[in-house]
């Protein structure tokens, strides 16, 4: 992968809107946002109800996937453009979870909806139908996804990367701070994890930063570039957009997103856990 | 009720006591000036790392969990240059911000 084939720029797609086979997806965090206003032609996919089971913590399978997507009318062969809110987190998500069930061609909107409104460009409230189709997801691709054992195992032996916020990651924090304060029960991080925010991959208007800045960003973290390496925050979003970077921007191989992040991690019965701004000995 | 803001996002089913929130409303021109929807205020910490943002509502509100300490909103708002606001959160306390624009 590289910035040319998993990112396009506002521009792009307002050139875009009506070109067959290119497919807007709108993915917020606040799920009522789209409602409000959206991309032309843009669909809606819920995070909270969508793409994940309504009963286990874990995701829809490739069943209910491809259910999915056919009843929201995308295609196998559609090009599919991802943005959303909060500097694109959870259309990062969404972008990597495509990725999980193998769609093939999948993009993201440089910045987001926040680049496109602060572009002043057009949002539109019109229900936006497309006709339903018959696609079909691949089995999990877990060589992305991370899961708790091995990201246990993972401590002083690949990179961990913590993305949350540096109040987060040393525990006087328990999550975002736009968000009430109960999480997990435990706050701090996985001993060895680098803390390297999200948010330091991107600019204020939310675009990535170019890959020069973004190599030496995670390279003056600590960032062995030569091991595999395991993202995660709280809840797996805003480790999606790390993995993002890392994976399709920079082309680092072995890249996993910990969904279970530390909502998971921090609940858990006997982990080893560092509280403060040090990294924390194996 | 106690600790509810003229005109700003309600305070029901929040536990004041035990918040550090930071809330406020940006205005073009300021005091007295058009509320700004669709703004986006970034709250930064103290060594100007991002911590979290928020789109305004409507009626130009926005407001953080943060923790005590001294933080910095940053506001982005369209046809505008970005601006910078210093504030203290202390828990307990609803710490009050106008953002001009």
């Amino acid at each position: 992968m590289s910035r040319e084939s998993a990112l396009v720029t506002a521009q792009w797609v307002e050139d875009n809107l009506d070109t067959p086979n290119v497919v807007l997806v709108e993915v917020d965090e606040d799920t009522a946002a789209y409602d409000k206003g959206h991309i032309k032609g843009a669909i809606k996919l819920d995070w909270t109800t969508d793409l994940q089971d309504q009963v286990r913590r874990d995701f829809v399978n490739a069943e209910q996937f491809g259910e999915l997507l056919s009843a929201k009318g995308v295609s196998n062969d559609d090009t599919v453009v991802l943005y959303g809110g909060n500097n694109n987190w959870f259309a990062a998500y969404a972008y990597w979870y495509f990725k999980l069930y193998g769609h093939d061609d999948v993009k993201l909107l440089d910045g987001g909806r926040k680049k496109w409104e602060l572009d002043s460009r057009e949002l539109v409230s019109d229900e936006v139908t497309r006709e339903r189709t018959s696609y079909t997801a691949k089995p999990a691709n877990n060589d992305i996804r991370a899961f708790r054992d091995e990201t246990v195992e993972a401590i002083g032996v690949k990179n961990l990367v913590d993305v949350r916020s540096p109040d987060e990651y040393a525990g006087r924090l328990m999550a975002p701070a736009h968000l009430p304060q109960e999480q997990a029960q435990r706050a701090g991080h996985i001993p060895t994890a680098a803390n390297v925010p999200w948010s330091k991959a991107a600019n204020d208007d939310g675009t990535f930063k170019s890959d020069e800045e973004l190599k030496e960003i995670y390279t003056e973290a600590g960032v062995d570039w030569d091991k595999d390496t395991i993202a995660y925050c709280r809840i797996g979003e805003r480790s999606s957009h790390t993995w993002f970077v890392l994976h399709e921007l920079l082309g680092q191989e072995n890249v996993k997103n910990y969904d279970g992040s530390w909502t998971e991690y921090g609940s858990l019965v006997g982990v080893p856990v560092t509280l403060g701004d040090e990294r924390g000995e194996a | 009720m106690c600790g509810a803001t003229k005109g700003g996002l309600s305070l029901d089913g929040i536990d004041v006591a035990k918040e550090a929130i930071i809330q406020g409303q940006v205005l073009r021109g300021g005091e007295g000036g058009e509320p700004v929807g669709n703004a986006y205020v970034r709250l930064l910490d103290r060594t100007g790392e991002f911590t979290a943002e928020v789109p305004t509502s409507a009626s130009g509100h926005f407001r953080f969990f943060a923790g005590d300490g001294e933080w910095t909103l940053r506001t982005l708002a369209p046809k505008a240059d970005p601006v910078d606001v210093r504030i203290a959160a202390r828990t307990g306390v609803v710490a009050e911000a106008v953002v001009a624009i």
